[in-house]
């Protein structure tokens, strides 16, 4: 039979490095004596701890494209809500050492002339419950715009326009002073998280070390989706939608089942990316942020799970040492590199990279002995 | 409903179909038996595929009943519940899952829980491996069962499709155009699966070919815009004028 185990080669290549990157940066940061040319640098570690985040957006990406053909051009908006709930919760630890020193209030707030925590502030000060609204807050949102969506049968280049389209509502909605989310700036000027200063090394090293824990959780839990049965209906209704429903699908629930999943990864990135950077802000809903998490998705290989991790860590490292180099030309640059992934390498590096494996072997192994004859009706 | 009001398995009357003006169906009516093979002819345009649109409710009629088992108002339900109730279809292009694998294709169309629940925690038991053996040989595709779907011929993949569709165990088979593209050999196998499926299930298959149709020797039933034509043994329809006329050709 053709089922897979969870744990498969590729699955056991991911996990050890994952588990390597989260031993080495560790002690690369904090056992290596600064003058070393191995250190690694205070800076460079969130910077790493961001690119990891993304590895799981572009992840959760990869569940709903590659495997169930649902193009989201909107998965940002996911991602920063989950950072939304997570930057919520760092507001309220800061308590009175903000500027105004208002033991209750953000800043923000204060500035604003608010008198009191609007509602859906309350409860965040606790951690568990922000927590859970990491996950609920996308969840609910990709439910109830799924449940629209799929119902009503929007597929294809329609559905990635509404998608895009969410995300940029949310982003003018999140604009606004009055939403109470501190409209332009954001949220940000954190002080602690759990108790520990998040400036401090040792506070960033752990983020790192739980952001690689989440992708390498995300990564399993993907892996087990699509090996299920679950998963060969999301390819089936991927390659051939309505053969599935003639079947007995109701495809438009495995559509929702999975777009849902997959905000809630989108959104546990986003939490664990805003301690991280320090900041969460509208921009973070941008359009253009959702597409460049497809072509992270496109560039590491589409459907593969792997892939996507690679394409996001590999496209960002670039984006970073571009941006220093040569800043005017980094979108060109990334223009150019989905133009050629997407006539050169259609299946992404890990695609190209198993199709010169398999031709390797192919050459190297002798002739297989000539398959057995088919007793088909030929 | 309670009583049924039709013993018959299936039962189309007056059944209308327009798009933007054109009668696809006019006022159709059928009736199909329980384990009744039935052969539908009829020229381009006819209405043959909207009526399988109607029956497996991709396509809402205008106007008319459609009954199932009597009481069923398939005019009510979509494509997934009524595949449940036990109406499987076959394209006229084979419709596979390409990039699943032969077995995989017959799993996916087993009988079985369709909720993304039970599939997302379905466990194969050995029960499922006996009935996807035994399907696999009957469409002789058992030495192919590890390999694409996708790469399999037209004609085997026409036999994985209607091994899909045996595997939903439906009461009720629609089957179109199943010797397509088919060499002799292969028709007069399908031929001969057709008609040993027909004993125990309904079937209904929509063919050109004429010899095909002779084979499966079972009534017919010819359409011609959107409504009956002529239905009896084949003879009795090819006899008729109006069939020769707008069908057969003189």
């Amino acid at each position: 039979m053709t089922t897979q185990s969870v744990l498969d080669r590729q699955s056991i290549i991911v996990l050890l490095l994952l588990a390597a990157a989260a031993v080495l940066v560790p002690v690369l940061n904090g056992a290596v004596a600064p003058g070393s040319p191995f250190h690694l640098s205070d800076h460079l570690v969130p910077l790493l701890g961001k690119y990891v985040c993304f590895a799981l957006l572009a992840l959760s990406v990869d569940l709903i494209w590659g495997f169930c053909g649902i193009l989201s051009l909107g998965h940002g908006a996911f991602f920063a809500l989950g950072g939304y709930a997570m930057g919520m919760y760092l507001m309220r630890q800061i308590g009175p050492r903000g500027v105004y020193a208002d033991p209750v209030l953000p800043d923000f707030m204060v500035f604003l002339n608010w008198k009191e925590l609007p509602w859906f502030w309350q409860g965040f000060d606790w951690f568990p419950f922000a927590a859970l609204m990491v996950l609920v807050v996308p969840g609910i949102l990709a439910f109830v715009f799924g449940w629209f969506a799929f119902r009503s049968r929007v597929t294809g280049v329609y559905l990635s326009i509404i998608t895009q389209a969410m995300t940029f509502a949310l982003m003018l909605a999140f604009f606004r002073n009055d939403m109470g989310f501190g409209g332009n700036n954001g949220l940000t000027d954190f002080k602690d998280i759990l108790g520990f200063p998040i400036q401090a090394a040792s506070t960033r090293v752990v983020l790192f070390v739980l952001s690689v824990a989440a992708l390498a959780g995300g990564y399993l839990i993907c892996r087990w989706v699509v090996n299920s049965k679950f998963g060969k209906v999301l390819v089936a209704v991927r390659d051939a939608e309505s053969r599935t429903r003639f079947l007995g699908y109701r495809v438009e629930h495995y559509k929702l089942a999975v777009f849902t999943l997959s905000a809630m990864l989108a959104g546990v990135a986003g939490a664990l990316y805003v301690p991280q950077v320090g900041i969460i802000n509208p921009s973070e809903f941008a359009p253009a942020n959702s597409i460049e998490v497809v072509i992270w998705v496109a560039v590491g290989g589409r459907g593969t799970l792997a892939g996507p991790i690679l394409g996001a860590l590999l496209v960002n490292a670039g984006k970073t040492w571009f941006t220093g180099v040569l800043p005017e030309f980094w979108l060109f640059a990334l223009g150019g590199l989905f133009v050629f992934v997407t006539l050169l390498m259609p299946r992404g590096i890990l695609g190209a990279a198993k199709d010169l494996y398999a031709q390797a072997g192919q050459r190297l192994k002798p002739r297989p002995v000539s398959e057995p004859v088919s007793q088909a009706a030929e | 409903m309670s009583a049924p009001v039709t013993p018959a398995l299936l039962y189309l009357d007056n059944v209308s179909v327009s798009f933007d003006g054109f009668r696809a169906l006019n006022a159709l009516s059928l009736a199909v038996d329980h384990a009744e093979m039935r052969a539908i002819i009829g020229p381009n345009g006819a209405g043959k595929t909207t009526m399988m649109d109607v029956i497996t409710g991709k396509t809402r009629p205008n106007e008319g009943t459609a009954l199932f088992e009597g009481s069923h108002d398939l005019t009510a339900l979509d494509e997934a519940a009524i595949a449940e109730l036990g109406i499987g279809r076959k394209f006229q292009t084979p419709t596979v899952f390409e990039m699943h694998s032969v077995e995989d294709n017959i799993l996916l169309a087993l009988k079985d829980n369709r909720s993304p629940l039970a599939t997302l925690l379905s466990r194969r038991t050995a029960r499922e491996r006996e009935r996807i053996d035994a399907l696999l040989e009957r469409v002789r595709l058992t030495a192919h069962r590890r390999r694409k779907a996708g790469e399999l011929s037209h004609g085997q993949k026409q036999w994985l499709e209607i091994g899909m569709l045996l595997a939903q165990q439906p009461k009720l088979l629609l089957i179109d155009e199943p010797a397509a593209g088919m060499t002799d050999q292969e028709t007069a196998d399908t031929a001969d699966l057709l008609r040993d499926i027909a004993r125990t299930q309904a079937v209904i298959v929509v063919e050109h070919d004429m010899t095909f149709v002779r084979d499966l020797g079972v009534k017919v039933t010819c359409l011609h815009e959107g409504s009956v034509l002529a239905e009896g043994t084949l003879d009795a329809v090819s006899a008729n004028e109006r069939v020769v006329e707008v069908y057969l050709g003189r």
